[in-house]
Parts: structure tokens; sequence; C-alpha cells
């Protein structure tokens, strides 16, 4: 079978995560389908960001199967993984505050234009080049994510709204096909949630796969195609967001009364 | 976006060009050029050093072995086996960088204090061998007759001359740096510093960035070490201990680290601290040392190189 013709772009297997006696995931099977949005849900301790930084190489799992386009994947450095394909955004926003918004992007575009040390330092034609198309390409990404008029400004004065947008803009520079996105409604309010909602499905429709953890229930089922639910390293249901919604496990234990949840 | 200006590097080399008849004519300075020749050698490793600690973040108080190296590989190679004295520097630049290889694949896995203490302890034992391998190295007594150097027939054997070629070199050392700087590699550098996690998101490979920044920095300190020793015609291990590393650390929190400038500027003001300023302090001289470190600390984070911003900040007011 060719291997990039998978129908699934990222296969989990029976991956078991423990740190000493603490087992943080266990036998957890599940798949993201090409071009769709898959969300993952569950109360805090879940194994959640475990499990995010086991796929985006941060941990290697203690057993199991992590395949990305039919290539294992599981035992590769965060940076091989970045290279691959598969690019993430930060729960406790990471930026490079030392940076500008169009500097952190630019950062992104490191694995696809490339130019070395020696020719950098010796400012090799081929480099000035490089670094104009290093800059078109940063901006046009904050065009798409729709922070292009704030590229100037460094990036720790941008208010949390942006700063996660940015997050996610410096991720879509490493021209990812998966795209990880850890909690990026949390901390927002109702408009700057909205835009980031909107911003996840625009992603989408780009052609790139979106997996995300989401505490913001509403966010969740308004955009997720499939959504899994973990709880205490296993999975526990896993289905489209009407199935999961109408799961009287699920909703007594997470979703509670609907509206209340959503702060 | 950092952009360093080229202005100021204009006025700067236009400066140093010039220098040798400013100094000729005013009194008392005369002797000024031959400060200048250290001053450009400890800013070839003040640029490394600002490259690893100010842009990425990764401290080294080992930088003295290198510099250490240099000299020995070229007064070595040069006395007692007769190479050629420019042969010596490139082979001296290569056994850095192997050494530089060797050590910085462990120790940049370590963080902070422990990276410290592994280069601290790599620097000791570096400056014991200078010490201890008498046959080589000459022991505690140095080793003498370095011969000078010349090019084509043409000596650089006086003040003036041995300075245009020192500065030739730092002069290119700083371009070649602030291009990086302004590069892919530099924002890489930068990233490294600001986030290690989010820089591995990026796809940056951030070992292998900080062992060629390590290696870089040893390949020019090595350099300075070559050329000190073809200056001085004669070196001792001293010159090369603990108290140079820190020295050096010094000389770019002094100048400020964040900026290529802060290391031109703490070399330049240590180098005529320690040979014009401080004499009569004796030996007391390493307690200024302190409290210029302290107060640069405690009042000017940045550096002299940060106060431009800070009075950018005063205006904006």
């Amino acid at each position: 079978m060719n291997e990039k013709r998978t129908e699934n772009i990222l296969e989990v297997e029976e991956v078991i995560m423990a740190f000493g006696g603490l087992v943080a995931l266990i036998n957890l099977d599940f798949q993201v389908q090409h071009h769709t949005i898959k969300a993952i849900i569950g109360p805090n301790g879940a194994g959640k960001t475990t499990l995010f930084n086991v796929i985006t190489g941060s941990f290697s799992p203690t057993e199991g199967t992590v395949r990305f386009n039919g290539k294992s994947i599981e035992n590769l450095k965060a940076h091989e993984i970045a290279k691959l394909g598969i690019s993430r955004t930060f729960q406790t926003i990471e930026l490079f505050t030392n940076m500008t918004v169009l500097e952190n992007v630019m950062v992104g575009c490191h694995t696809r234009i490339k130019s070395s040390f020696i020719a950098s330092g010796l400012r090799l034609p081929q480099v000035k080049r490089k670094e104009e198309q290093m800059r078109s390409k940063a901006m046009d990404i904050l065009e798409f994510v729709g922070i292009a008029d704030k590229y100037n400004e460094s990036a720790d004065s941008l208010p949390l709204g942006e700063r996660k947008i940015l997050e996610i803009g410096r991720a879509l520079a490493t021209e990812p096909e998966l795209v990880c996105l850890d909690e990026p409604a949390s901390g927002l309010n109702e408009t700057e949630t909205q835009a980031a909602a909107d911003l996840i499905r625009r992603i989408k429709d780009k052609g790139v796969t979106v997996w995300l953890v989401e505490h913001d229930m509403k966010v969740v089922m308004d955009i997720a195609d499939d959504i899994m639910v973990l709880n205490y390293g296993e999975k526990s249901a896993e289905g489209p967001p009407l199935e999961i919604q109408n799961n009287p496990k699920v909703s007594e234990a997470y979703l509670g009364g609907g509206e209340e949840n959503n702060a | 976006m950092l952009r360093i200006g080229k202005l100021p590097i204009t006025f700067f080399a236009l400066f140093i060009i010039v220098f040798p008849w400013i100094a000729r004519v005013i009194p008392g300075i005369g002797h000024y050029p031959d400060l200048l020749i250290f001053a450009g050698i400890y800013c070839l490793m003040t640029m490394g050093l600002s490259l690893l600690l100010g842009y990425t973040g990764q401290i080294s108080l080992g930088q003295a072995a290198f510099y250490g190296i240099g000299a020995y590989v070229s007064a070595i190679l040069t006395t007692t086996y007769g190479l050629n004295p420019w042969l010596c520097m490139i082979i001296g630049m290569i056994v850095a960088a192997i050494v530089a290889i060797m050590v910085g694949v462990p120790a940049l896995k370590l963080r902070g204090h422990y990276l410290a203490m592994a280069t601290l302890a790599f620097g000791i034992i570096v400056f014991i061998i200078f010490n201890e391998e008498v046959e080589w190295t000459g022991g505690p007594d140095g080793m003498s007759g370095i011969p000078g150097l010349s090019v084509f027939g043409f000596n650089f054997d006086t003040t003036e001359k041995y300075y245009y070629l020192v500065w030739f070199f730092v002069y290119a050392a700083f371009i070649f740096t602030i291009n990086v700087i302004q590069s892919r590699s530099g924002r890489a550098l930068r990233a490294i510093h600001a986030s290690e996690a989010a820089s591995n998101a990026m796809g940056i490979d951030v070992s292998r960035f900080k062992i060629m920044v390590f290696v870089y920095s040893a390949i020019l300190a090595s350099l300075a070490g070559s050329l000190y020793a073809h200056r001085l015609n004669f070196i001792n291990p001293t010159t090369f201990d603990l108290f140079f590393s820190i020295k050096l650390l010094i000389m770019i929190a002094l100048g400020g680290m964040h900026d290529i400038w802060g290391a031109i500027i703490g070399a330049f003001l240590i180098t005529f601290l320690s040979f014009e300023w401080l004499h009569f302090f004796g030996e007391f001289e390493v307690i200024v040392y302190g409290v210029i470190l302290l107060l640069i600390i405690i009042f000017l984070p940045h550096g002299l190189a940060g106060i431009p911003h800070i009075v950018k900040g005063w205006l904006r007011r």
C-alpha cells in the first residue's frame, strides 16, 4: 500500500505513556482523518497534554506506535516531527518575546526556506533573496490570520487573544499538514474566541488537518468534525459532536447543563 | 525587526583607520594604538561570546581555554616545528573547533548553572594542561621566540602594521557576525534563547545550533590567541586562566550582551581599565571589576549599549 494514500493522517495505536509508576495514557487508540478537525476533550488530569506531547515529540511513548501519513514517528525528536509536517501551539503561550510579530512567523519558516550559517555570515546573494522570500511568506500568513497590521510590534506587547493567533500563525509558517492546537480558546473573551474558531475553520478550508485540545465546549461542538473524550488516560467515547453531546455518560461527566461550562 | 545600522559601522571603521594618525599628534596617547591591538584581540572573543551568551543564552566560562589553544598551537607549531605562522593559525582554529565540538556536544545538553560548571571545569583542565605539559608548552615558564607575522615578505613588525592586521580580522569577524545575527540562523539563535520548546516545534535543531555557535565562538577565540602569541612573541599559562574567562564575561556584561556593539564597547573599556586606568589599584584591581559588574547588573542590566534605549524612553515621556 502506498504510504501517502492512507485515509488517516494520524494513527495512534496502543499508546502507553508511563512516568515511573504513574500511567498517564493507557492503551490509547485513535485516528485523525485528512482535512478534518478533531477535538480531544476531558477533565483536568485526563492526559490531554501528555497525549499532545507524545504526538508532537516532546515525549516518546513507553509503548505503542504513532504514525503520521503511514510513517511511524514515536521515536523522532520534536524538531524532526516539525520538519515532517506536524506543527503545534502551546497552552502556556511560548512566543519568542525577544522578537517582533513578523520575526516570530519568520522563525516558523525555518525548515522550509534554508540558508546556512556560513552562507548567511558571508551574505551570499541567495541569502538576501531567501530572506525576502521568508519575509513575504510571513507577511502573507499574518494577513491570513488577521494581525498583519501588528507586524512590527514586539510579540509580548500583543493582547492575549492576538498572542494566541500569532502562535497559530507561527505554526502555519512551518507549512504543516497537521496542526495541533493546545487550548486555543482558553483565557479568551467571547469575541476573541469567535475569531479563533473562525480562524481554525479557515485553516481546515486551506486543506490543513486540525487536531485540538479544548475546554470550551461551545467551540468544540461548533467546529469539530470528530471528538474524542479522554478520561484517566483512557478513551471513554469517540464520535461526531452530536453523538458525543447525546452520550449520557459523557454529558453528565463533562458537559453538565450546557451553557454554564462555557467560561 | 532586528536591524543593525550601517552608519555606526562606517563611522567606527573610519575611526579605526585614522586613529593611529590622531594618536601621533595628540600628546600622551602615542601608545594607544598598542592598546587597541589588545582591544581588537579581545573584541574577537567578546563577539563570539556575545553571540553565544547574549543572543543564544548559553553561558561559557571556558573561553580563555580556546584563546590559549590558539596561542599554544601557534607557539608550538612555529617554534618547535617551524611551520608557517598562517598555517598554524588555521590549524589552531581547526583544533579549537574540534575541541569545542567534543566539549559542546555533552555540555550544551546542560542548562544554566550546569553548563556554567561544565565549561568552567573545561577551562580549568586546559589551564592545567598548559602548566603541566612542560615538554610541549614550557609549563609555567611559558614559551618564547614565537615569530612575528609577515605576508609575501611584508613584515607586520611595527605597532601600526600589527594594529591594521588585527583590526582587519576584527572587521571581517564583525561583519560576518552581524550578517549571521540578521539572518535565519540568527533568528534561530534568538528563538532558542526565548524558548527551546517552541524552537523545537518550529523545526529548529536546537542542539545543532548551540554547538554551531559554540564552535564559532571557539574559532574566534583561537584566532585571537594566535594573534596575541605572534604579537607578544612570548606566552605563558596565566594569560589563559579562569580569571580571563570571567573578564570576558565582565566585558560583555559591561558593554551589553544583547547587542553586538556591547561586545566592542566592553572590550575597549576593559582594555583601557586594565592597562591604563586601574594601575594604581594594583592587587585590588579585581575588586574594582567586581564593583563595576555589580553596578552594571543593578543599574544597567542591558549594559552601556542599552543607554540609547533608556534615553529614548525618557524622551518619549
